[in-house]
């Protein structure tokens, strides 16, 4: 594919003010509070655009419509049951902790609120997973790049040779992120992902537009869509009955509660977005005013993959196949297929065709996009990178220099100095993510393993988080006890199953076959709420057995020593909970109409 | 903070938008068999236009109120 000049203008605008917000934030970052918590000191709406753009990386724009090309609009569930009452909940009942506590991060509080070493626990385990995840998307992008030859054109013109361009791209996006979150920290970093936030929509809401208007409108989508694509709840009665292979009850439990409490409720990349609030009740707010957009993305990303698979595949070979390779046709609309390393289609043990659904939405934006919003798009895609890794790399410093290093290398510095670490931590965070993405292009297993542990571990963390806010009996020992229990759970979940048709290994049944699952999906959802379960059982009863700690020193850690934050002054829809519920009917709303 | 997002965020759609639009007035409509033949450059553009105009003026008012 080549670009012309306006799409690189695009680009490039994009670029000086991506970091011109970096230069200009800096002139006001001073403290390390500025830094890492961007002073305290932003309106929610800031905040709550930042709290869904981080989560919003590019893994997420490309996943969601590759998922929604493969199983249709259930990938909804994702948002709607995966995403919002999780979003309502730490709004309305966690923030006040969070906030209120006056902790500096997410493991910060469970050091004020349980011990160390559960802090420890959760510190080391999150500043790893960070630095591995950025990687991690750093590798998908740099790959997506080179797959769509986007940058052959300029690096033939520089004379490099094309393989280049997974270097260049890598590079590129490293430098960047770094440039403006080296600079202006948090704020920069949020500033960057509001902006990012409006480009993705900007870049992304023609594309459907058009995709539907060629397709005849939502009733025209249907017509054209294989069966069971169009509705989210039906045949959800039993895993045989839907595309994803996964029942009612283990996507409710697993994804819905489990999965999605645990990371919209725990993980500082999201809650580090609403600390950064001025106040705590636009804290409280944050995620409940990025509810509303998340609410409707479904539209934005999954829409797309949904239109790739109902567009009439094209005769001549789409210009991002390699080669004139004769490829049997399958259901798949402008969805190429899989190649392998020759150029050939992949295909599976049945002979059947695999396509590549990553590439949906790079297909849609060829096929509707002409120069101009072509590069408009391209840049929304880029964009939606950057967001998600300099989430990434934003909660990673602070984790890194509040919880590692300012509580075990180097206790009492000035905050001139914590300030120096953050910015010397943004440097080799990133670093460390270059080689983290390295690594992914040499070892495909090791990432993949790596993944897998970090599930492990992150799956039981929401029983911790819900038994020390709302219990006050729960003991540091307890705590510390349960999560490690729900991860050895989760383990062992996973080396006793196997998803019906793969081989025994990273995808499971490395410790021998007891149970198997209908898919993949199905399996990852009963390991987590087997491990949270464990976790649940483990921590209350290990804490009843060991000493609590004094109630006057759990005040404004814990839901019933807490007092209620006074909110009369504030008009309807500044306050939490009815804001929460009109959140919730419109997604009950939402779950009715596309059932 | 020093800095309000609505400036930039304004100044840029600002920019995008009138790329567009005047791209949209100049290139060659064959490009446009893709989009269902819309000139979809100076459509969009108009309302990137219109989008950053507004968020620039709001970010400028909420600047004067505060340092009245």
């Amino acid at each position: 594919m080549t670009l012309s000049a306006i799409d690189w203008a695009i680009m490039l605008v994009y670029l000086v003010f991506v970091l011109g917000i970096g230069v200009v934030v800096k002139r006001h970052t001073r403290s390390s509070e500025d830094f890492f918590l961007a002073g305290r000191a932003l309106p929610a709406w800031v905040c709550g655009l930042a709290f869904i753009s981080a989560n919003l990386g590019a893994q997420e724009v490309i996943g969601m419509a590759a998922s929604g090309a493969k199983y249709g609009i259930a990938t909804s569930h994702f948002y709607w049951v995966g995403a919002i009452p999780a979003m309502v909940f730490v709004g309305v009942f966690m923030m006040p902790f969070y906030y209120g506590s006056r902790a500096r991060s997410v493991p910060e509080y469970l050091r004020l609120r349980f011990d160390e070493k559960t802090r420890a626990l959760n510190a080391v385990s999150f500043a790893v997973m960070t630095v591995f995840s950025s990687g991690v998307s750093m590798y998908a992008m740099a790959k997506l790049l080179q797959t769509l030859k986007l940058l052959d054109a300029p690096l033939a013109a520089l004379g490099l040779p094309a393989a280049w361009a997974f270097h260049l791209s890598i590079l590129a996006s490293a430098c960047i992120v770094l440039a403006y979150t080296f600079l202006g920290g948090l704020t920069s970093a949020i500033y960057n992902e509001v902006l990012q936030f409006f480009l993705i929509v900007a870049g992304f809401l023609p594309l459907v537009l058009l995709g539907l208007a060629d397709v005849g409108g939502w009733s025209g989508l249907k017509a054209r869509l294989p069966d069971g694509f169009a509705h989210s709840w039906q045949g959800m009665g039993s895993a045989s009955t839907n595309p994803m292979g996964v029942e009612w009850f283990g996507m409710v439990m697993g994804l819905g509660f489990v999965l999605s409490f645990g990371y919209w409720c725990t993980d500082f990349l999201v809650v580090q977005r609403a600390m950064a609030a001025h106040s705590i009740s636009a804290a409280r707010r944050t995620p409940l005013i990025a509810a509303l957009p998340k609410m409707v993305f479904p539209f934005l990303v999954i829409l797309p993959g949904l239109i790739a698979v109902a567009l009439p595949a094209p005769s001549a070979p789409p210009t991002l196949q390699a080669g004139d390779v004769a490829t049997p046709r399958v259901q798949s609309g402008i969805v190429p297929p899989k190649l392998d390393e020759s150029g050939r289609p992949v295909v599976d043990k049945n002979g059947k065709v695999q396509l590549d659904y990553d590439l949906a939405i790079p297909q849609m934006l060829l096929h509707y996009l002409p120069p101009g919003l072509l590069g408009l798009g391209l840049t929304a895609l880029l964009a939606s990178f950057m967001s998600g890794m300099a989430g990434n790399v934003t909660a990673f410093n602070t984790v890194w220099t509040y919880d590692i290093y300012q509580s075990y290398i180097r206790p009492q510095a000035s905050d001139e100095h914590y300030l120096w670490m953050g910015r010397m931590a943004t440097v080799f965070g990133i670093g460390l993510s270059v080689l983290a993405a390295y690594v992914a292009t040499r070892f495909n297993n090791i990432m993949d393993m790596l993944q897998l542990v970090f599930a492990f571990v992150n799956a039981p963390v929401f029983a911790t988080f819900l038994l020390g806010m709302f219990w006050k009996r729960a003991t540091g020992h307890g705590a510390f006890t349960g999560l490690v229990a729900g991860t050895v759970a989760a383990a062992l979940h996973h080396g006793l199953t196997l998803p019906s048709g793969a081989e025994a290994g990273v995808k499971g049944g490395w410790l021998g076959m007891v149970e198997s699952y209908p898919s993949e999906m199905a399996q990852n959802f009963w390991t987590a709420i087997l491990a949270w379960s464990v976790c649940f059982a483990v921590t209350i009863a290990v804490s009843l057995i060991t000493a609590p700690r004094a109630e006057s020193e759990l005040v404004g850690l814990v839901y019933s020593l807490t007092q209620r934050p006074a909110e009369d002054d504030l008009p309807w829809f500044e306050r939490p909970a009815p804001l929460g519920g009109i959140v919730l009917a419109l997604t009950l709303v939402l779950n009715v109409v596309f059932w | 903070m020093g800095l309000d997002i609505r400036l930039p965020i304004g100044l840029m759609f600002g920019v995008l938008g009138a790329m567009l639009v005047a791209y949209g007035l100049v290139a060659d409509p064959a490009i446009y068999q893709r989009s269902l033949g819309l000139n979809v450059n100076f459509g969009w553009g108009l309302a990137l236009l219109a989008f950053g105009g507004a968020m620039f003026h709001f970010g400028r008012r909420a600047g004067k109120a505060r340092t009245a």
